[in-house]
C-alpha cells in the first residue's frame, strides 16, 4: 500500500467493514482530538473501546477504560493508533499477538511509522497512516462538507440528512472530486526529511 | 465508485453541490436563515466545542455558503475554503491568524491598489507592517527577510496591468524563510492558474470578479492548501498553541491539513465578523458553473484586442502577457497557457488628456471599478483605483497618468473592436 495518498475505497472498505474499534490513547479532556473522534464515531455506531493504562477506573462516555489490548479479552477489528510517531511499534507488536488479529491497524493524524506498518501488512493487516477516521468518515459521508472541506467526492445522488446517532452512507456512488495533491506531497515531504 | 479525477469544468459545475438532503432541490438552496436548531444540549455543546460537523450560526458557517466553499477549494486543489464578505475581508482574516503587533510581511509592490492601501494604512493601525519587493526581482523579497516576517504576499496576475508573477521562484524563498506563500488567485481564477500547484500555502480571491463574474455580487475566500507545517516553533501561535477560544484545542493537531482554513472560521470570521450573505454565495455558485467557458472567451477576446490597440497609431504601448512581444510573454506561457487573463493596461500617446477623452467617448465599455465582469470595463487607474499613492509609486506600480485599464468581457470582439476604434478615432 501507498501509504503517502490512499484510494477512497481503500478507506471507504474500512469504514465499511469495521464494527469495534479500540482508541489506544483515548483521553477522558474534551477538548483533546481523541475525545474528538471517540465521541463522533460512537455517534456513528461503532463499538469503541478507550485503551488508556492511566484512566482505568474511569469511562469515556459511558465505556470503561482498559488497561491495554490484550485485556480487552475479545475480538475487535479495529486498532486507532492516538500516539506519536515514536510510540507506534510497541502498540503494533502487542496487536500482532492478539488472537484473532485485528483486520485493520490505523494511526491518527501525524503519525506514520513504516516499519510498524511493514510488519503489520505481513501478516495481512490492514494499514492506515496519518489520517484521521472521523475526518474520512465525514468526508467520504460529505458531511465534512459542512466546513468547507473539499470532501474529493461528487455525488448527483440525494444523501439523507444526518441526524444524531445515524450511520451515514459512505457508498453513495460517487466519483473522485477535487484533488488534493499539492498537501500530500507536503506531508511525504516532511515524512522524508524526519 | 471510483477515484477517477473529473476535469476542471465538471468540479466547476459539481464540487460541493449535492441534492438538497431534505427536499431533493438540484439547485443549490439559498439558506437565507441566521441560526440552526440543535438536536439537544449535547448536540449544541459538540458543535460550539468544534467536536461535530454541523450548523450554528451563519456567521461561523451556513450550507449555502459551505457548497461555494468546498467548489473553490476542489477547483484550487486546496483541502477546506472558507468564504467571507469580500475580497478584502479575505485578507484580514488570513493575516489575523498570522500577524501579531509588531510582525511583519513581505507584499509585491505589483498589487490591486485597494490591498496597497489597505496594508499601508489599515495593517499599520493594527502594528502589522508591510514590507514591499519588486515581483519582476525575487531577490527583493529575499533580502527583505527578517525574524519577524510572518508571510509573503504575491498577485498570480497582478492589477493593473496583468503581469505575470513567478509563483515558484517566490515560493522558494518563502520556503526558505520558513512563512507560507499567500497569493491572490483573482486575476487568473483558478481556470487559467491554479497557485497551489506552484507552491502556494493559501490563496485568496476576490469572488466578486472573474469567479462570480457577472459584477453583482460581492465576495472573498480563503482556500487553505494543506501544505504548511504550523507547528515548528510557536511561530503561528493561533494555530498551534492552545486556544482559549476552545477551552485548550489546538487546531493543527485537531484539523491536520485544512488546520488553516478552521481557524480562518472559527478564530477569524467568528470573532471579525466579515459573514457572506448565502443569496451572494448562491449567485456566486451560480457564475462558478459557466467559469471555464467566460474565462476562455475573456482570455480570447483580450489577445485579440490587446493586437487590434498595439497596431493602432494613438497608442503608445500595450502590456498584455499574452501578446509575444511582452516582457512576461515567457512567464504566461508556463503558468497561464490557456490565456493571459482579461485585464491588461495600454498607454496613449496623448497622455492623460487623452486617456480621459477616451474613457468619455467609449459607448460599449463601461467607466467604473471593477474587473471581471461579463461586460467589458475601462478605468483610469491614475485618478480612481490608484489615485492614493503618489506619482511615483503610481509608475511603480503600472498605474502611471498615461495608462488606461481594460477588463474584457464576453461580448462579441468585433464590437469591442469598433467600439475602441471610434473613441481612439475621433
Amino acid at each position: 500500500m501507498n501509504h503517502d495518498a490512499y484510494p477512497d475505497n481503500y478507506i471507504r472498505g474500512i469504514l465499511n467493514s469495521v464494527k469495534s474499534i479500540a482508541m489506544v490513547g483515548a483521553s477522558p479532556v474534551n477538548v483533546r482530538p481523541s475525545y474528538f473522534a471517540f465521541k463522533y464515531l460512537a455517534q456513528r455506531g461503532y463499538d469503541m473501546i478507550p485503551v488508556n493504562p492511566g484512566h482505568v477506573g474511569k469511562e469515556l462516555l459511558g465505556k470503561p477504560f482498559i488497561a491495554s489490548l490484550s485485556d480487552i479479552g475479545r475480538p475487535i477489528d479495529m486498532i486507532d493508533i492516538f500516539r506519536n510517531s515514536s510510540h507506534i511499534m510497541p502498540v503494533v507488536e502487542e496487536a500482532l499477538t492478539l488472537d484473532p488479529l485485528p483486520k485493520v491497524i490505523w494511526m491518527q493524524l501525524g503519525a506514520r511509522d513504516d516499519l510498524a506498518a511493514a510488519k503489520a501488512e505481513s501478516v495481512g493487516i490492514k494499514v492506515v497512516m496519518n489520517r484521521c477516521p472521523k475526518i474520512e468518515y465525514g468526508r467520504l459521508s460529505s458531511e465534512i462538507s459542512w466546513m468547507g472541506v473539499n470532501s474529493r467526492t461528487l455525488s448527483s445522488k440525494r444523501a439523507p440528512a444526518p441526524t444524531q446517532g445515524m450511520r451515514l452512507s459512505l457508498n453513495r456512488m460517487s466519483v473522485g472530486g477535487g484533488d488534493t495533491a499539492a498537501s500530500d506531497r507536503a506531508a511525504k515531504n516532511k515524512t522524508e526529511q524526519s | 465508485m471510483s477515484d477517477r479525477l473529473p476535469g476542471f469544468s465538471t468540479l466547476a459545475v459539481h464540487a460541493g453541490a449535492q441534492p438538497d438532503p431534505t427536499t431533493g432541490a438540484r439547485a443549490t438552496p439559498i439558506y437565507q436563515t441566521t441560526s440552526f436548531v440543535f438536536n439537544d444540549a449535547d448536540h449544541a455543546a459538540s458543535l460550539f466545542g468544534l467536536q461535530a460537523f454541523g450548523n450554528i450560526y451563519t456567521r461561523i458557517g451556513n450550507p449555502t455558503n459551505a457548497v461555494l466553499e468546498e467548489r473553490v477549494a476542489a477547483l484550487e486543489g486546496g483541502t477546506a475554503a472558507l468564504a467571507v464578505a469580500s475580497g478584502h475581508a479575505a485578507q484580514v482574516v488570513v493575516l489575523q491568524q498570522l500577524m501579531q503587533p509588531g510582525d511583519e510581511f513581505i507584499a509585491a509592490r505589483k498589487l490591486y491598489g485597494g490591498s496597497i492601501n489597505q496594508f499601508t494604512h489599515a495593517f499599520k493601525s493594527f502594528g502589522w507592517n508591510v514590507v514591499w519587493a519588486d515581483p519582476d526581482d525575487v531577490a527583493s523579497f529575499e533580502r527583505a527577510v527578517t525574524p519577524r516576517t510572518k508571510a509573503i504576499f504575491i498577485e498570480s496576475i497582478a492589477n493593473p496591468a496583468g503581469s505575470i508573477t513567478d509563483i515558484e521562484a517566490i515560493s522558494t524563498v518563502a520556503r526558505k524563510a520558513g512563512v507560507p506563500l499567500i497569493v491572490d488567485n483573482t486575476l487568473a481564477s483558478p481556470y487559467l492558474i491554479r497557485p497551489i500547484d506552484h507552491g502556494a500555502d493559501i490563496v485568496v480571491h476576490s469572488l466578486t470578479k472573474f469567479l462570480g463574474g457577472h459584477g453583482n455580487s460581492l465576495g472573498g475566500i480563503i482556500v487553505d492548501a494543506g501544505t504548511f507545517d504550523w507547528s515548528t516553533g510557536g511561530k503561528y501561535p493561533m494555530l498551534s498553541e492552545p486556544r482559549p477560544e476552545y477551552h485548550g484545542i489546538r487546531l493543527q493537531e485537531t484539523f491536520g491539513n485544512f488546520a488553516f482554513a478552521i481557524a480562518c472560521r472559527v478564530l477569524g470570521l467568528r470573532d471579525l465578523g466579515p459573514a457572506l450573505s448565502p443569496f451572494n454565495a448562491f449567485m456566486i455558485l451560480t457564475g462558478i458553473e459557466t467559469l471555464p467557458l467566460r474565462m476562455q472567451k475573456q482570455c480570447d477576446n483580450a489577445k485579440a484586442i490587446a493586437e487590434f490597440l498595439a497596431g493602432h497609431p494613438a497608442v503608445a504601448s500595450v502590456s498584455y502577457a499574452g501578446l509575444a512581444s511582452d516582457k512576461y510573454n515567457q512567464l504566461a506561457r508556463k503558468y497561464a497557457p490557456k490565456g493571459a487573463g482579461a485585464v491588461f493596461t495600454f498607454s496613449l500617446k496623448g497622455g492623460y488628456d487623452a486617456g480621459v477623452n477616451l474613457v468619455s467617448k467609449l459607448q460599449l465599455f463601461s467607466h467604473l471599478a471593477n474587473v471581471g465582469d461579463t461586460r467589458s470595463l475601462v478605468i483610469h487607474p491614475a485618478s480612481t483605483t490608484h489615485s492614493q499613492l503618489d506619482d511615483a509609486a503610481k509608475v511603480k506600480s503600472g498605474a502611471g497618468p498615461d495608462v488606461v485599464r481594460l477588463s474584457i468581457g464576453i461580448e462579441d470582439k468585433e464590437d469591442l473592436i469598433a467600439d475602441l476604434e471610434q473613441a481612439l478615432g475621433a
